[in-house]
C-alpha cells in the first residue's frame, strides 16, 4: 500500500519534471543557440587570424591577436570615441530629463500638453530619430544648417569637430522621452507633505529641490545613468545613418569598429576580438546595474 | 498616479471653463512649435489657470494652496514653452514636411506650416519607396516576436516558479545569465549561424533569435512566485492541473505585467536596427527601420519622401502609447534592465 503510493508520488514527480522541461525547452533551445553558442564561438574566433585573401584558411594565432589588437592605436581610438558619445549623452540627457520632469510636475493649467510634447520622443525610433535629425542637418536643405549658417559645403556632420556632439544631441533628442518618463514617475513619489514642511520652514525652491527632491530620486538617477551608459555603448543606428563612423574615424565607436570589421572588411578574427571586448565591457556594466536592482527591489520591499 | 492625474486634468477643466485666458493658453501651447510670440500669451493664460485651480482646491479641500507670485508663473510658461519647441520641432518640421513638396521644404526663408496641405507624399512613399511592404514585413516580425515572446516567457517562467525539476535553480541561472550577453558582441556568430541554416533573407532570420528573452522569464517568475499558496492549494484541490492554473488563475491575474512587457517587446521588435541590417538585403523581407536606410539615399528631389516615410515608420508606435499610456512606464523600466 505505501509502496504504491509511493511509486504514484515518484510518477508524479517525474511528470512534474517532465513538464517542467517541456516548459523551459523553447527559451533554453533559443538561448543556446543564439547567446551561449556564439559567445564561445566568439571568444574562439578571436583565436584565428583572418587571412587577407578570403581563400586561405585562418591561422590559429592564440591570444595574440586579443593583445595586438587591444593595444592598437585604432582600438584605443575607437574606445576613447565611445566613452566620449557617452560623457556627451548620458549626463546632458540626465540632468535635461530632471529637469523637464520637474518642470512638468507643477500642477498648471494645460500642463498635459507639455507633458505630451516631452515625453513624445518615446515613439521614435533610432532610424527615425537619425533621419528626421539627417534631414534637417542636410549642408543643402536642412533647415538646422540653414539657421547654423552651415548652409552649403560639405555639412555638420562630415565636421570633425562637429560630427560626434551632433550625433549625440540626436541621441540625447531620442532618448529624452523615456528619460523624463521615468523621472516624472520618480518624482510622483515624491511624498508632497515633506515638500510642503520644507516650504512652511520657509525652503527656497531651489534648497527644496536639492535637499528633498535630489535625493529621493537618486536611485533613479542612478539606474537611468547605467541604462544611458549601456544604451550609449550599443548605439549604432544613429552612427550608421549619420556618419558611418567618419569623417575620419571621429565617431567610430566600438559597435561601429566591430560591424566595419566584420562587413566592410571581412576580417572575422579582429571583428571577434572587438566584440569580446565590448561584452566585457558590458558585463561589467550590466553587473552594477543587477546589483542596483537588487537594492531597488528591497527598498519597495521595506 | 492616475488619480493626481484625474485632478490635475480636472483643475485644468476647471481653468477653462472658470476663465478664457487660459482656454487661449492651451491652444497657444499645443501649437506653440509654430512660433515665437506665443510666450506672452502663454504668461497670461497661466495666471488664469492658477486663479481657477485655487479656486477648485479650496473647493475641494485638496489644493496644496501654493501662492506663487505671477511673474513667476509666466516665466514658468515661457520656459516650458521654449523647451516645448525645442524637443517638438524634429517632430512637427517632419510633419509639415511630409506635407509640401520637395520645393517648398528646400524654399528659403523656410516654410513652417503647411498653407496648402499635400497627402501625396504619404502615397508615393507606399508607390515609389516601398514602404507597404516595409511595414507589412515589420508587424509580420514583430507580432510573431511578441507573441512567441510572451508564451515562452510565460511558460518558462511558470515553469521555474511552480514546477520543480533537477537543476532548476541552474538553468534560471542560465536565463538569468542570457541578460548579460547583448546581441551587438554575438553578431559575427550569429549571421554565420543564419546563413548555415540557410536562413539569410528570410523572416526565421529576424524572428527565431528573439523568441525567447532573459528579462521577461525573470519578471514573470518573480510575479508569479507572488501569486498566492492558497489559490494554488485550491486550484488543485478543484481538479485543476498546471496548465489550467497557468490560464485560468496565473495569467488573469498578472495581466498588466504581461501588457506590459508585451508592449515593451513590441516597442523593441519593432524599432531593432542593427540585426535585421545585417540578416537581410532584399526588399522582400526588409523591415521599416531598414527601408528608412534605404529611403535616406533617394536625394534631394526626393526628401518629401523622407519625411512622410520616417513619419509612417513611428506611427505605429505612437498609436500603441496613445492606446497604452499606463502601461509604459512599467514596460519601459522593466525592459531597461536589457539597456
Amino acid at each position: 500500500m505505501t509502496s504504491r503510493i509511493r511509486s504514484l508520488t515518484r510518477l508524479k514527480a517525474i511528470r512534474e519534471a517532465g513538464l517542467g522541461y517541456l516548459w523551459i525547452l523553447p527559451a533554453l533551445a533559443v538561448f543556446g543557440v543564439f547567446v551561449f553558442f556564439p559567445l564561445l564561438k566568439a571568444i574562439w574566433l578571436g583565436f584565428f587570424e583572418t587571412p587577407p585573401f578570403p581563400n586561405l584558411p585562418a591561422h590559429f594565432v592564440g591570444l595574440s591577436q586579443y593583445a595586438s589588437t587591444l593595444s592598437s592605436e585604432i582600438f584605443l581610438h575607437s574606445l576613447w570615441r565611445t566613452v566620449l558619445f557617452v560623457i556627451f549623452t548620458v549626463p546632458i540627457g540626465i540632468v535635461l530629463g530632471i529637469a523637464l520632469a520637474t518642470l512638468a510636475h507643477q500642477r498648471l493649467a494645460g500642463i498635459r500638453v507639455f507633458r505630451t510634447i516631452f515625453s513624445s520622443t518615446v515613439a521614435t525610433s533610432t532610424a527615425v530619430a537619425s533621419v528626421i535629425f539627417f534631414t534637417l542637418l542636410d549642408p543643402q536643405v536642412g533647415l538646422f544648417s540653414y539657421w547654423l549658417g552651415q548652409r552649403g559645403g560639405t555639412g555638420i556632420l562630415a565636421n570633425p569637430t562637429l560630427a560626434l556632439p551632433a550625433v549625440s544631441v540626436v541621441t540625447i533628442w531620442q532618448n529624452i522621452g523615456f528619460t523624463f518618463i521615468l523621472m516624472s514617475a520618480a518624482l510622483q513619489s515624491v511624498p508632497d507633505d515633506l515638500l510642503e514642511a520644507a516650504r512652511i520652514d520657509g525652503a527656497s525652491n531651489w534648497f527644496r529641490f536639492r535637499t528633498v527632491t535630489l535625493p529621493l530620486l537618486s536611485p533613479t538617477v542612478f539606474f537611468a545613468s547605467i541604462v544611458g551608459i549601456i544604451g550609449s555603448f550599443q548605439a549604432f543606428g544613429q552612427i550608421d545613418l549619420l556618419t558611418q563612423g567618419g569623417p575620419n574615424n571621429h565617431t567610430l565607436v566600438l559597435i561601429y569598429y566591430i560591424y566595419q570589421a566584420a562587413y566592410t572588411d571581412s576580417n572575422y578574427g579582429l571583428a571577434a576580438v572587438l566584440s569580446i571586448a565590448l561584452f566585457a565591457i558590458l558585463l561589467v556594466l550590466t553587473l552594477a546595474q543587477f546589483w542596483f536592482f537588487e537594492r531597488r527591489v528591497f527598498y519597495v520591499g521595506t | 498616479m492616475s488619480a493626481r492625474e484625474t485632478l490635475q486634468e480636472r483643475s485644468a477643466a476647471a481653468g477653462g471653463i472658470g476663465d478664457s485666458d487660459s482656454g487661449g493658453m492651451a491652444g497657444g501651447g499645443s501649437n506653440g512649435s509654430s512660433g515665437g510670440s506665443s510666450g506672452g500669451a502663454t504668461g497670461k493664460g497661466g495666471m488664469g489657470g492658477r486663479r481657477s485651480g485655487a479656486a477648485y482646491g479650496r473647493g475641494h479641500n485638496r489644493s496644496r494652496n501654493r501662492v506663487r507670485r505671477p511673474m513667476t508663473m509666466g516665466a514658468r510658461y515661457l520656459l516650458l514653452a521654449v523647451l516645448a519647441i525645442v524637443i517638438g520641432f524634429p517632430i512637427y518640421i517632419t510633419v509639415v514636411n511630409s506635407l509640401l513638396t520637395s520645393r517648398q521644404i528646400a524654399a528659403r526663408p523656410p516654410v513652417l506650416f503647411p498653407v496648402h496641405p499635400l497627402w501625396g507624399d504619404f502615397a508615393a512613399a507606399f508607390s515609389q519607396a516601398h514602404l507597404g511592404i516595409y511595414l507589412r514585413n515589420s508587424a509580420i516580425v514583430t507580432i510573431l516576436i511578441v507573441i512567441a515572446e510572451l508564451v515562452t516567457s510565460v511558460l518558462a517562467g511558470y515553469a521555474f516558479a511552480f514546477l520543480k525539476f533537477p537543476f532548476r535553480r541552474l538553468l534560471f541561472m542560465a536565463c538569468i545569465a542570457t541578460m548579460m550577453v547583448p546581441m551587438e558582441a554575438t553578431i559575427v556568430p550569429n549571421r554565420q549561424t543564419i546563413v548555415a541554416l540557410g536562413w539569410f533573407n528570410s523572416f526565421p532570420a529576424l524572428i527565431v533569435p528573439f523568441i525567447a528573452s532573459g528579462v521577461g522569464i525573470f519578471l514573470f517568475r518573480q510575479a508569479f512566485l507572488g501569486v498566492p499558496r492558497d489559490l494554488r492549494d485550491a486550484a488543485r484541490l478543484d481538479g485543476y492541473g498546471h496548465w489550467h492554473f497557468l490560464t485560468r488563475i496565473v495569467i488573469p491575474l498578472n495581466r498588466p505585467l504581461i501588457a506590459a512587457f508585451a508592449l515593451y517587446s513590441f516597442m523593441s521588435a519593432w524599432n531593432q536596427y542593427l540585426w535585421p541590417l545585417i540578416v537581410t538585403d532584399t526588399n522582400s523581407v526588409r523591415t521599416v527601420q531598414i527601408g528608412l536606410k534605404q529611403l535616406e539615399g533617394v536625394g534631394l528631389n526626393h526628401f518629401n519622401l523622407i519625411f512622410a516615410g520616417t513619419l509612417l515608420a513611428a506611427l505605429p508606435i505612437f498609436l500603441l502609447l496613445i492606446v497604452f499610456q499606463r502601461q509604459l512606464v512599467r514596460g519601459l523600466s522593466a525592459g531597461a534592465l536589457k539597456g
